[in-house]
């Protein structure tokens, strides 16, 4: 399969390819990193977690319509006002959520799969309903178009390195809010140990809402992200949930570093795989690799010790 | 909330010393009158062919009571043994329906349109065992059972379970139908395989085909219940329920947890295969949107909603909710999905023990009553059934 193409060929290929990769690894990190606190640390299963992505992409889009309207000259910035309002809408419909559903099923896992389920089923419909059936597309600012030519055979689309950056910012913030704020502590405490945190004081219903909210706020930074590279539609959403979960399983469920890591190999693999066999046929078989190494190496990649 | 469907079943479990107690024969002998005398004479052939349509996901349904409700695996992946079942009967129905005489215009006759399509010239290997008929009646059992014991074996044996066998059951899920989509000579691609006429010889398009065809899936799916409520009352069932609730405990008596999960999620995927390979033969074809994340969560929900641990619930269940379904998309498309995803969660927040358990918590106990005042009532006033079944005093 290698045949027809030179060495250098070869080089530019693996380096376009494996950059196209990592803006995949990009959307792979945001979507898992907020999966990953709520599945690895809470032990919710959000079937719901792609809508709540989607609804972070609408955010985004209304957004930029707005900016084109009402302030044309602030257009080119208008992304970061997006970023917040997305992770404002999602972070706050998760902490309803939370209030209203989650919170009653904490003890049965299974069950908050399905209900979940019949959550993002609603959304779905809903934002049919209110933005129609179509895929919307945002305009991006001028200084976000275009590539970097950093050698004669290789570019590097501008959105993509923006993307990246931004997910490298966020991912930082995160492991720094949940290793070293105060208010990490408190959720990792919960986590461990739910009744003895509550007895030292910790109000764990809050830290609850709070977490959940959190990934779904991240949830919906991935969708705004999301804007910059595809296009939108109310069933986008359904598209990565499996992905997403099959990366933070495949990473071992309590581990941002193993989320990471998988959320690359995972991406790369695909990605290179794409160029030389057919899009459908490079999935099935990075998917199948998952599945086969999670059957030999059930807890992932990068599992906790935890005495049971 | 959460002792719902455990009360429920402690009722249940406890009254079997016969193989049906008198609530269960009377349930039987409703759902036999139902679907035999009342649904064939009421409903036109397109209404019941609809009826048979959604009985094949009774069969799933069933399946998943046996390795959900008792056993406690959750698959999300049952449309892949449905679809197994089904593609298998619809190869040999598609290999028959193309004779050399059928397709004399493609430019290679005898072998399936779409094949033609995709410049495909010869049978492929696996296509052409499915000439022979007792092949594919073994293989529609076989096959997904083969494919449920890899599954299973590789994850139970290394004790995964519960929120990660969902999850790896539905990546499944969504493999098969990438890959069926993908490979379009071999499989018919997304539009699946069509056109079907005759079963060894025998027009399966005809009223009359569909009318008995739709007695012989009744027929099945009263083998199933029965073989489900024979599987529940032995001893393997009462391990499944035990291990469901207690896992290490059933492990250190000495039993093989995997080895009864195993059988549990095979018997699942066989009644999900036989429910398949009879949709082909009802529908007439077998797409990949009945194999993907979307099909098999639905089947979770008819089980849900009729009751996880009930095999009749599970019955009704996808009958009425199939039936809502068509309804309702037929006349408000928009409102399905809004009623769909508010079932969900009103069955997992509410009602745990879905139809059933409404059926167990307040229908039966006025039965019950009614039944009661008629007798002379025994000296204390207790119920001929109360204690002394270790149902729980009220």
């Amino acid at each position: 399969m290698f045949g027809e193409y030179s060495i250098g060929d070869l080089g530019s290929i693996f380096v376009m390819q494996g950059f196209a990769g990592l803006i995949l690894f990009s959307v792979y990190v945001l979507m898992a990193l907020g999966l990953a606190i709520i599945f690895g640390q809470m032990g919710v299963i959000n079937m719901a977690h792609g809508e709540f992505m989607i609804l972070g992409a609408y955010v985004t889009w209304m957004t930029s319509n707005a900016f084109q309207h009402f302030a044309p000259m602030l257009f080119p910035v208008y992304f970061f006002v997006a970023m917040t309002l997305a992770f404002i809408a999602s972070g706050s419909l998760g902490m309803l959520v939370e209030w209203a559903l989650i919170r009653h099923l904490y003890k049965r896992p299974l069950d908050t799969l399905l209900a979940t389920w019949g959550l993002s089923l609603i959304l779905q419909q809903a934002y049919r309903s209110v933005f129609g059936a179509r895929e919307v597309g945002v305009e991006l600012p001028d200084w976000m178009m275009g590539s970097w030519q950093a050698t004669d055979s290789i570019q590097i689309p501008i959105n993509g390195m923006f993307v990246m950056a931004l997910t490298t910012l966020i991912t930082i913030v995160v492991a720094y809010v949940l290793f070293w704020s105060r208010w990490g502590r408190q959720v990792r405490a919960v986590v461990q140990n739910r009744v003895m945190a509550g007895a030292v004081g910790i109000n764990t219903e809050k830290v609850d809402r709070y977490t959940f909210g959190l990934g779904c706020g991240i949830a919906g930074i991935a969708g705004s992200a999301f804007t910059m590279i595809g296009s939108t539609g109310p069933t986008a959403g359904q598209l990565y949930i499996v992905d997403t979960f099959l990366v933070v399983v495949f990473g071992g469920a309590a581990s941002l570093l193993g989320t990471i890591a998988s959320a690359f190999t995972i991406s790369q693999t695909q990605s290179t795989l794409e160029f030389f066999l057919s899009g459908s046929m490079a999935k099935v078989i990075t998917l199948l690799a998952i599945v086969a190494i999670l059957m030999m190496r059930p807890q992932g990649l990068f599992a906790l010790k935890v005495r049971k | 909330m959460n002792s719902g469907p455990q009360e429920q079943e402690s009722k249940v479990m406890v009254a079997n010393s016969r193989f049906f107690n008198r609530s269960e024969l009377i349930g039987f002998v409703t759902l036999a009158l139902l679907l035999i005398v009342i649904l064939p004479l009421a409903l036109d052939i397109f209404r019941l062919n609809l009826v048979a349509k959604y009985l094949t996901y009774a069969f799933v349904a069933i399946g998943l009571v046996l390795c959900w409700g008792f056993g406690g695996i959750l698959s999300l992946g049952q449309g892949v043994f449905f679809g197994l079942g089904g593609y298998c009967m619809a190869m040999y129905l598609k290999l028959e329906a193309s004779s050399v005489e059928n397709t004399k215009i493609q430019s290679t006759p005898g072998i399936p349109d779409f094949m033609d399509w995709n410049q495909i010239t010869q049978l492929p290997l696996f296509w052409k065992p499915f000439h022979s008929f007792p092949f594919t009646l073994a293989a529609i059992i076989l096959v997904p059972a083969f494919f449920a014991l890899i599954i299973g074996a590789a994850m139970f044996k290394r004790r995964v379970g519960g929120v990660y066998f969902a999850i790896i059951t539905q990546a499944i899920a969504a493999i098969l139908t990438i890959l069926i989509v993908g490979q379009q000579g071999y499989t018919g691609g997304i539009n699946g395989i069509t056109d079907l006429r005759t079963l060894h010889g025998w027009d399966i398009r005809t009223d009359h085909a569909k009318l008995i065809l739709y007695f012989v899936e009744v027929v099945l799916l009263f083998g199933c219940i029965l073989l489900a409520q024979f599987i529940r009352l032995t001893k393997l069932g009462r391990i499944l329920v035990a291990m469901r609730e207690q896992e290490d405990r059933v492990r250190f008596s000495g039993y093989s947890v995997a080895n009864f999960k195993i059988f549990a999620f095979c018997a699942a995927a066989v009644f999900a295969a036989i429910g398949g390979a009879l949709f082909t033969l009802e529908v007439g074809f077998m797409s990949p949107s009945f194999v993907g994340i979307v099909p098999s969560i639905e089947m979770v929900i008819y089980t849900a909603v009729g009751g996880r641990l009930s095999i009749f619930g599970a019955v009704y269940g996808t009958l009425l909710v199939n039936f809502a379904k068509t309804s309702l998309s037929e006349t408000f498309p928009q409102l399905w999905l809004f009623g769909l995803g508010a079932l969900f969660i009103a069955v997992v927040l509410a009602f745990p023990a879905g139809l059933a358990g409404i059926w167990a918590d307040y229908v039966q106990p006025r039965i019950d009553r009614m039944f009661a005042s008629r007798r002379p009532k025994s000296g204390n006033g207790w119920t001929g059934s109360s204690v002394a079944d270790g149902a729980p005093a009220e």
